[in-house]
């Protein structure tokens, strides 16, 4: 529809209100109350506009745009009223831009300044203290009622995006202040400290605690980049004070993709660790058992020396690599070239190996290609969400944004099955509360009940698929009555659940490392792999399978084969045209021998025949099942390369460590787990002698005498596109504002936002008959409950980067072991107490957190506290396909630790 | 911050008030925050908290419209409310006079609640009854023309 605003034509889509057309367009209407992300509320009325027709003067915000609208915005009369509003508003406005943070970024000061209003009227500042309020002792944010414009911007977002429902307005008139509920501090509220209150406030009311007086706005410089925490991949900006050569915050613009300004806990609040003083910055050597500084050319010297001395007296199987999911792509690349191409081996794996394995052998074997199938924004227009063994709203929190929104906001129905009661829970139709490990009992009562019924999509089945009639049989054994055995859901729970995935008319599946972490995780894959196409969920708008990705870049360190299998692209290593292609591609000899997954590598050292090991970036010290045996094999193992950001667990037990750039350092990509790559820029200068991890590499290489050498990331990332098809088209330049979603086959390629669109990528959907399996360990009469692992919200993994932030630290202090309150009370132990919790394989002390998150005869315990570290518990047995070790099960005890 | 030092109050009256509600909407908050009140004399922050895990409004919702009306109290109050009249025409006839003995007797000001849990003390804009100036209002009764001598044996009537 077309409307003429100020003299100009402009177009306007159906639903847009007068604002939205108006500022798509670049005319620009004052407004302090309006943001996009939120239903808008007409309150500031700074956008006051004549509309012909109407009787006085309307607010843009809320006037939905109409064809044939004639619209002024800029008269006398309208700069009037408000230039008048502003004065009042500067009349609550009780401070001087001279001293305010948000100086040169403060809509309210902007508008002060366009509007020309005069010294009186902007107020007095008062000059006093903040009074205390809601965010007195808060480490994370502040809020400042004295330059609070009460828009309720802050109060909408928390309500309407987050949905925390922490804050809210309270008393009224002139006494009108935000504050939570019964004014509890921020902490104790039900706030998960998002921060989008801060990225919504238009004036410097809300504020980043640490980035007060650390530089104002005008004077930051901001680096666009893609966060390092999880592999939604959102796009921040870095704030850095140039003088200071320090990230004074982290902010996002609204609009960007994927997370249109949303951010985080750890985004926004967990970037300390960048400039942190325990940072590595000279290379570490060990003599006489202790780490002592020395020069890159000793430490570079003495690896070469001794990896060529170790491959020539051992052959090239008996080192290995792990390579990491935080580096950048370009990194990955290069690690994974060296181990193959300069030492000669396969023995290249990285943390993948514990999360999504069984993902990547799951829906390569059942579609052709082991990634998320859907696109992040499509979440918010399903039809039903069926979430099983995934925590969104703790490990994917802005992915979590848009399946409330679905549900929300556009009725989409939503299926929870997890044996933890996740906060997804409450927006949940159903929540199947399955006992750890009985997922494939689960998901097969499901399609029994859609064969049952005659739910299936036979039509789809028919000609996408193949393999439907060997399925068959292995559903129709488990019935929802026998799953109900297995799993202690109801039948008829199931039932329904089943009814609504199936009915639906695009119903996407989200799952995580529930799914996965398990001796079944390929099998669990397959099962939910069988559930989608038996419905024609796949290859479809809104639908699909979809695994959300850990790691920021774990998508993209498995697209670039930093997997003993794969080369990039995930093509086969014992493929003979595919190996001849990459020998003459990276002119060497190549194995063809699959290499050694993580696990396996720690137990080839425990056997001698992995005599060095080089660590890049990854933690196993406190990642891996089964610690004590990883420890020891640390240990053990000859020589030990750690090249990482910090002294980590993993990096005490190195021959030779390496200081290594971290993200905010560095120019590379990420592919988030959309599969979208995303460029990472560098925004501070480096700490002390560290380096960018694939120069290190190439210096190592080229000590042994294999010359590798790239003049920069993006010559890195060329050389990519030209082996690995799936990256065929990418390339800096094309990045450069929003990233591309792979398979992006050439320089014309747009990228793909679902895949399997009309066919699969193994041609036909390949059903995989999975009867259901015990876990490896079962309840005993010695441990006789079920023990499970995982994140919470506030850290990330091995707590190296976010418990560096003391924000993070103030809200999440220590580790804890969930436990049924009336499990609690039997073994005699309250909330808070220091508890003991023992598996066959070791113990450790932490603090017991009773209630009803997990059910009776269960408990979980997250994996991120040194202090308490759950790897001692968990089982290192291994899926027989994907060799992921059973993270989620296994059988422990708890008793009141012993005092003193 | 809210005094919330009480031991735990019972919450049976609450959960048996949200079960009465049924179907749960945001038009049911406010008639919930007035049973709740009616329940326990005003409006604990502890019952709020359980309120809202029972019923899914949000703890920050309530809070914010307990403390936009004046019918809503988020202390505990007193056994019985006095309201003495600051209207105009009590302003007149001797009002002020009868805040400030109030305030004597009950050892209190205006808006707060006696030790003892005997009284509430408020002020308000006017009771509509003008022509018994200066007035007060305890609890459901008027008393007209008042003293401030008469002060101390009015409230010795209410135990």
């Amino acid at each position: 529809m077309k409307l003429t605003i100020d003299g100009k034509q402009i177009t306007a889509r159906q639903g847009q209100t007068v604002l939205q057309a108006a500022l798509a367009n670049g005319i620009d209407i004052p407004n302090l109350c309006y943001d996009p992300r939120l239903v808008p509320s007409g309150s500031c009325r700074l956008c006051l506009v004549e509309i012909e027709g109407q009787r006085g003067l309307q607010p843009a915000c809320v006037f939905e745009a109409r064809d044939g609208l004639v619209v002024k915005t800029d008269t006398d009369e309208i700069r009037e009223i408000r230039k008048t509003i502003l004065e009042l508003l500067f009349q609550e406005h009780k401070a001087r831009c001279t001293v305010c943070d948000e100086n040169g970024r403060c809509s309210l000061q902007n508008y002060a300044y366009e509007y020309q209003l005069s010294e009186e009227s902007l107020g007095q500042a008062l000059g006093a203290e903040i009074v205390d309020n809601y965010t007195t002792g808060n480490l994370a944010l502040q809020y400042d009622p004295n330059k609070c414009i009460r828009c309720g911007r802050c109060v909408r977002i928390c309500d309407e995006v987050q949905m925390a429902h922490a804050l809210t307005f309270k008393n009224r008139a002139a006494e009108t202040e935000v504050t939570t509920a019964f004014d509890l501090p921020l902490n104790e509220s039900t706030c998960v400290l998002c921060g989008q209150c801060i990225s919504t406030c238009p004036t410097g009311a809300l504020y980043d605690r640490s980035a007060k007086g650390q530089g104002q706005a005008k004077d930051l410089v901001r680096t666009r980049t893609t966060c390092v925490y999880c592999g939604v991949g959102c796009q921040i900006d870095l704030n850095v004070n140039p003088k200071k050569n320090k990230i004074v915050r982290v902010t996002s613009e609204v609009g960007c993709i994927p997370n249109d300004g949303n951010l985080c806990v750890k985004g926004r609040f967990g970037m300390d660790f960048v400039g942190h003083p325990e940072r590595l910055t000279t290379p570490l050597i060990k003599r006489n058992g202790r780490l002592q500084e020395a020069t890159w050319n000793e430490a570079i010297g003495l690896i070469a020396e001794n990896l060529s001395k170790i491959k020539s007296e051992s052959g090239p199987d008996s080192i290995a690599g792990l390579s990491s999911a935080k580096c950048t792509n370009e990194d990955n690349y290069v690690f994974q070239k060296f181990i193959r191409a300069g030492i000669g081996t396969n023995n290249v794996d990285h943390c993948a190996r514990l999360c999504h394995a069984s993902t990547v052998a799951g829906l390569a074997r059942a579609f052709g290609s082991g990634a998320m199938t859907n696109s992040i924004d499509e979440f918010k227009n399903a039809r039903c969400i069926f979430v099983i063994g995934s925590n969104t709203p703790e490990a994917h929190p802005v992915i979590a944004l848009g399946v409330r929104e679905a549900v929300v906001r556009n009725d989409a129905e939503l299926i929870v099955a997890d044996p933890r009661e996740i906060e997804l829970v409450r927006y949940a139709k159903f929540h199947l509360q399955q006992q750890p490990g009985t997922d494939v009992a689960l998901i097969n009562a499901m399609m029994n009940v859609i064969l049952e019924e005659n739910l299936y999509d036979k039509e789809f089945i028919e000609q996408r698929t193949e393999g439907f009639e060997e399925i068959v049989d292995a559903i129709k054994e488990m019935t929802p009555e026998k799953a109900e055995k297995i799993t202690t859901v109801s039948a008829e729970a199931i039932r329904q659940a089943a009814r609504i995935y199936a009915k639906a008319d695009a119903a996407s599946i989200v799952f995580s490392m529930g799914i996965t972490q398990h001796t079944t995780g390929t099998d669990n894959v397959l099962s939910l792999a069988n559930l989608a196409m038996l419905t024609g969920n796949v290859g479809k708008q809104c639908a699909g399978v979809n695994p959300l990705r850990g790691q920021n870049n774990v998508q993209g360190a498995c697209d670039l084969g930093a997997l003993p299998n794969v080369y990039p692209g995930y093509q086969s290593v014992e493929d003979a045209d595919i190996h001849a292609k990459f020998e003459k591609a990276w002119n060497a000899k190549l194995s063809a021998k699959t290499g050694l997954t993580v696990v396996e590598m720690f137990h080839a050292i425990e056997d001698g025949s992995v005599r060095a090991l080089y660590l890049m970036g990854e933690n196993p010290a406190l990642s891996d099942p089964n610690l004590n045996r990883t420890r020891k094999a640390l240990e053990k193992v000859e020589f030990l390369i750690a090249q990482d950001v910090f002294l980590s667990e993993s990096a005490q037990y190195a021959d030779v460590v390496l200081p290594a750039f971290s993200f905010a350092e560095k120019e590379g990509t990420f592919t988030n787990t959309e599969r979208r790559i995303q460029r990472v820029r560098k925004a501070v200068n480096p700490p002390g002698q560290s380096r960018d991890d694939w120069r290190i590499v190439c210096e190592i290489a080229t000590a042994m005498g294999i010359p590798m050498q790239y003049e920069n990331a993006s010559e890195i990332m060329d050389e990519i596109a030209s082996v690995s098809p799936l990256y065929g088209g990418i390339a800096y330049d094309r990045i450069e504002s929003v990233g591309l979603q792979w398979p992006c086959l050439d320089r014309d390629h747009p990228g793909t936002k679902y895949l399997h669109k009309g066919e699969f990528k193994r041609g036909k959907g390949k059903f995989h008959p999975v009867r259901f399996r015990e876990p490896a360990e079962a309840p005993s009469d010695e441990f006789p409950m079920i023990l499970s692992t995982g994140r919470q919200l506030y850290q990330y993994h091995t707590g190296t980067l976010s418990r560096k932030s003391p924000a993070i630290d103030q809200k999440s202090p220590t580790g804890y072991v969930e436990i049924h309150f009336k499990d609690a009370k039997e073994y005699g132990i309250e909330d808070g107490d220091s508890v003991e919790v023992s598996t066959t394989r070791g113990k450790v002390t932490t603090k017991a957190s009773v209630g009803t998150q997990v059910a009776k005869g269960w408990l979980f315990m997250p994996f991120h506290f040194a202090e308490g570290p759950a790897n001692m518990l968990t089982n290192d047995a291994l899926d027989p396909i994907a060799k992921i070790p059973e993270f989620k099960v296994c059988a422990a005890k708890i008793r009141a630790a012993q005092v003193g | 911050m809210q005094s919330t030092t009480q031991t735990s109050l019972d919450k049976g009256p609450a959960l048996k008030i949200c079960e009465s509600m049924g179907q749960i909407t945001s038009d049911s908050l406010i008639p919930i925050l007035q049973q709740i009140q009616d329940a326990y004399g005003y409006l604990p922050a502890e019952i709020l908290s359980e309120v809202s895990k029972q019923t899914g409004l949000q703890a920050s919702h309530m809070y914010g419209v307990a403390t936009f009306y004046e019918q809503f109290h988020l202390e505990p109050r007193g056994r019985h409310t006095i309201k003495c009249c600051r209207g105009t025409a009590c302003h007149v006839r001797g009002g002020r006079d009868i805040i400030s003995a109030l305030e004597r007797e009950l050892e209190v000001e205006e808006g707060q609640t006696t030790e003892d849990m005997r009284f509430t003390f408020e002020t308000v804009a006017c009771l509509g009854t003008c022509f018994l100036a200066p007035v007060i209002m305890i609890n459901n009764d008027y008393y007209g023309n008042v003293k401030a001598g008469k002060i101390k044996a009015i409230l010795d009537r209410y135990e």
